[in-house]
């Protein structure tokens, strides 16, 4: 299979996934987006390893060690980001990213009270 | 041990007692006294022993050089000849005694532990200058004393009398001791040598290239340290601290240590006429403005300050007609009854609750109160008016027989013209100094009208004190005949004319103001005058302190009295308002150097907060501004920081394409 489709494919991947981060103002789908941009450059790294490998420049697989790397630390990271998310939710009743714009300039910090309801609920 | 050994502990031993005094005076209150008094003690039986085996024979030096400094060589010396022997025992004797009197004087003071071991450092620092070999040595001791003087004025500093003659005394003293500090320099390049025996062999081979400006430069620290016109204003305004540190420190040593050094250095002094003449001026001046300021003074001890300055005037004379053994005579004897005088005068102002001779004058019987301190007294001023056989005499009479030797063209040594200044001033000024030690004796130890109040009796310590200065007050100028040998001087003994001439005015003056006083005295009972210390029943220290405090409210003025009874308001007519507040020297001080000192700050003041603080601000303006427009960019929402980011991306991906591709 020729180079092109993978790499066209993982761009195709990749600005879908930048689109969503952009423009979704849910925070689970901004997440969701990231995971797109992650799985993108997944995808350039397993294409890439195997062409390498076929003109015998590499042989160490370290494209493919690298994507394994990624995808563990993805399902961490996509685990404290719900985790986060959840939190957010609870206290404030939404988890919309335009609406959480606490480190703003001039912002007033709520972060004690955020924290008092927290530890009651 | 060697006498160099038992040299060096003198000085040693009462500084280890400060330093120990210093550490342990919190922890243990118990050793205060003793760290106080024994190390003291220990250095004036090694100065007594140190002097014996001296005994005005050869001079013992030592010296050690401990590191190599470049130029001129600083070496620890010891230089100890006649002179210093004896002023070191003086130095001792009075510093025990003050040491013993303020454990009765202070007993109750919660500052006596770090007052004590001020006392002790002082007196470490004496000695030092005294025995010390090395102009720079020298130099440590001399400062070291400033700065003690300065915090033992201040020891009452809730007071801002005490406050601001501290200040005063460290000032006016450092204004001497720069150029003091230059001349040393000049000296030393000259010479070679900061060693006082090298200097003085230079002087003698005419080595020496600016004698004149390096005599006249010296002097100016001797003014400042010796209290001599025009650097005099400082001592009687440090009347503020303890009596007992007025009579160690503004009397007996301290103020002594510019003769002493002079004494030492003549032979420098003398390689300039002009500097001896301006020596002669400047004792004439002061012996002369310091009589008729001390007979307007209402407070005791201040009388007693303008004497000291006086009498120092006459040891200045003494140099100035190139009579050292004479100066240092009256130095030694100066130094036992002055203190002795200032001693007392602490136990008089204690029992009379007040010091205002005004307000003694009008207090019946205060002898009866104090008999020690009038015994003592009489005699300590009989001394100072140099009536015959007391120690004031000889010594005395031995700067005016040196002077008259001068005068008369007996000698090379000394320009005539200044013995002619030094022996007529010297003449009138005994008079002067009879005239107010009657009055100070009158008034204080004569007055009418109410009891003198009854606070039982003085502490035992105080009055011993007293009785073992009188002593040399009393018969230390029967030593005039041995002290030459001390002094390889001239003969000390009095001459015929200069003797009867000044026992004789002495007498007039005397005579005077006791006619004077009669004249006034009618008057006292109809001008009531007077308040008393609020607690009389404290320590001596603390009423003290009050009687300082209270004499500007209570009499409108620091050193004035509005007393129509006062004999010297009679004698000196039109001047005694002048006289007494020093002839408005503080006055011209303000005008020349306070003034133009505070106009100066407030400009500087000006230009700090309106000049150069503008352009400070200006320069955080900018920056604030930039960052309130940065600031905007911090919306708080994610997407648009994201945003940002691509864009940069894409523009450096834009960038590094169009380099790689060389376009």
């Amino acid at each position: 299979m020729h180079l092109v489709y993978p790499a066209v494919l993982a761009v195709l991947l990749f600005s879908t996934g930048l689109y969503g981060v952009l423009a979704r103002r849910n925070a689970i789908l901004v997440l969701m987006s990231v995971e797109l941009m992650l799985n993108a450059v997944n995808l350039n790294l397993v294409a890439f390893d195997v062409w390498l490998n076929r003109t015998a420049r590499e042989t160490l697989h370290s494209g493919q060690a690298l994507t394994l790397f990624t995808i563990a630390i993805a399902a961490a990271e996509i685990g404290i980001g719900l985790a986060i998310v959840l939190a957010v939710h609870r206290n404030r009743g939404t988890s919309d990213i335009d609406r959480l714009r606490d480190t703003a300039e001039g912002h007033e910090s709520d972060a004690p009270e955020a924290e008092k309801a927290e530890a009651t609920a | 041990m060697t006498t160099t050994t038992l040299a060096v502990l003198v000085p040693l031993l009462p500084f280890l007692g400060a330093a120990a005094g210093l550490l342990l005076g919190r922890t243990a209150p118990g050793f205060v006294r003793p760290l106080a008094v024994l190390p003291t003690l220990a250095a004036f039986v090694l100065a007594v022993l140190v002097a014996a085996r001296q005994g005005g024979g050869r001079a013992v030096d030592s010296a050690t050089e401990f590191t190599p400094t470049g130029s001129v060589p600083i070496e620890l010396a010891l230089h100890i000849d006649g002179f210093a022997a004896l002023v070191a025992v003086l130095v001792g004797l009075v510093a025990l005694c003050v040491q013993i009197y303020s454990t009765g004087y202070l007993r109750e003071d919660p500052r006596y532990p770090s007052y004590a071991a001020l006392v002790s450092l002082f007196t470490s620092a004496m000695l030092l200058v005294v025995y010390s070999g090395d102009l720079i040595v020298l130099l440590v001791g001399w400062e070291v004393m400033g700065i003690c003087s300065y915090f033992l004025v201040g020891h009452y500093w809730e007071t801002p009398e005490a406050r601001a003659a501290s200040i005063k005394a460290f000032l006016v003293t450092k204004l001497g001791d720069v150029p003091f500090l230059i001349g040393l320099f000049a000296l030393g390049t000259d010479a070679g040598s900061f060693r006082i025996t090298k200097i003085l062999g230079t002087v003698a081979g005419g080595g020496l290239h600016h004698p004149t400006l390096i005599a006249l430069l010296l002097l100016a620290g001797v003014a400042g340290k010796s209290a001599q016109f025009p650097l005099h204003t400082w001592l009687p305004d440090a009347m503020a601290g303890p009596t007992p540190v007025s009579a160690l420190i503004h009397a007996a040593t301290m103020v002594a240590a510019g003769i002493y050094f002079i004494a030492r250095l003549l032979p420098v002094f003398q390689a300039s006429s002009a500097a001896m003449v301006v020596l002669a001026v400047m004792a004439a001046v002061t012996m002369a403005g310091s009589g008729f300021a001390a007979l307007a003074q209402d407070d005791i001890k201040r009388v007693l300050a303008y004497s000291t300055i006086g009498q120092l005037g006459y040891m200045t004379g003494a140099l100035a007609v190139g009579e050292r053994g004479a100066a240092v005579f009256h130095l030694l004897s100066h130094g036992a009854f002055k203190a002795l005088l200032f001693l007392a005068a602490g136990v008089i102002i204690h029992a009379a609750g007040t010091n205002s001779l005004a307000a003694m004058s009008r207090m019946k019987d205060l002898r009866a109160r104090v008999p020690d301190a009038y015994w003592t007294m009489t005699v300590a001023l009989l001394a100072l008016a140099a009536i015959p056989p007391f120690a004031g005499f000889f010594s005395k009479e031995s700067v005016l027989g040196a002077a008259e030797h001068v005068a008369t063209g007996h000698t090379e040594h000394a320009p005539g013209v200044a013995g002619w200044i030094v022996l007529l001033v010297g003449l009138f000024t005994a008079l002067l100094t009879a005239s107010y030690a009657t009055r100070l004796w009158l008034l204080a130890f004569r007055g009418h009208g109410a009891e003198a109040p009854d606070h039982g009796k003085q502490p035992l310590v105080m009055n011993a004190v007293l009785w073992v200065l009188a002593v040399p007050s009393l018969a230390f100028g029967l030593a005039y005949g041995v002290l030459p040998d001390w002094f390889d001087s001239r003969d000390l003994t009095p001459t015929l004319i200069t003797s009867v001439l000044g026992t004789g005015l002495a007498l007039v003056g005397g005579l005077v103001t006791y006619g004077a006083w009669r004249h006034t005295t009618a008057l006292a009972g109809r001008v009531p005058l007077g308040a008393v210390a609020a607690h009389p029943e404290a320590d001596a220290g603390l009423v003290e302190a009050e009687a300082i405090a209270s004499h500007e409210p209570a009499y409108g003025e620091v050193a004035y009295a509005h007393d129509p009874a006062d004999p010297g308001r009679l004698l000196l007519g039109p001047l005694h308002r002048h006289a007494a507040v020093g002839f408005h020297l503080d006055a011209v001080y303000d005008a020349l150097f306070v003034r133009p000192v505070r106009a100066g700050a407030s400009l500087v003041r000006f230009l700090d907060r309106e000049v150069v603080e503008t352009y400070v601000r200006g320069a955080g303006a900018l920056p604030r501004l930039l960052g309130a427009a940065v600031r905007r960019a911090q919306t708080g929402n994610v997407q648009t920081y994201v945003s940002a980011l691509l864009a940069g991306t894409v523009v450096l991906a834009v960038a590094a394409l169009l380099v790689a591709t060389g376009a």
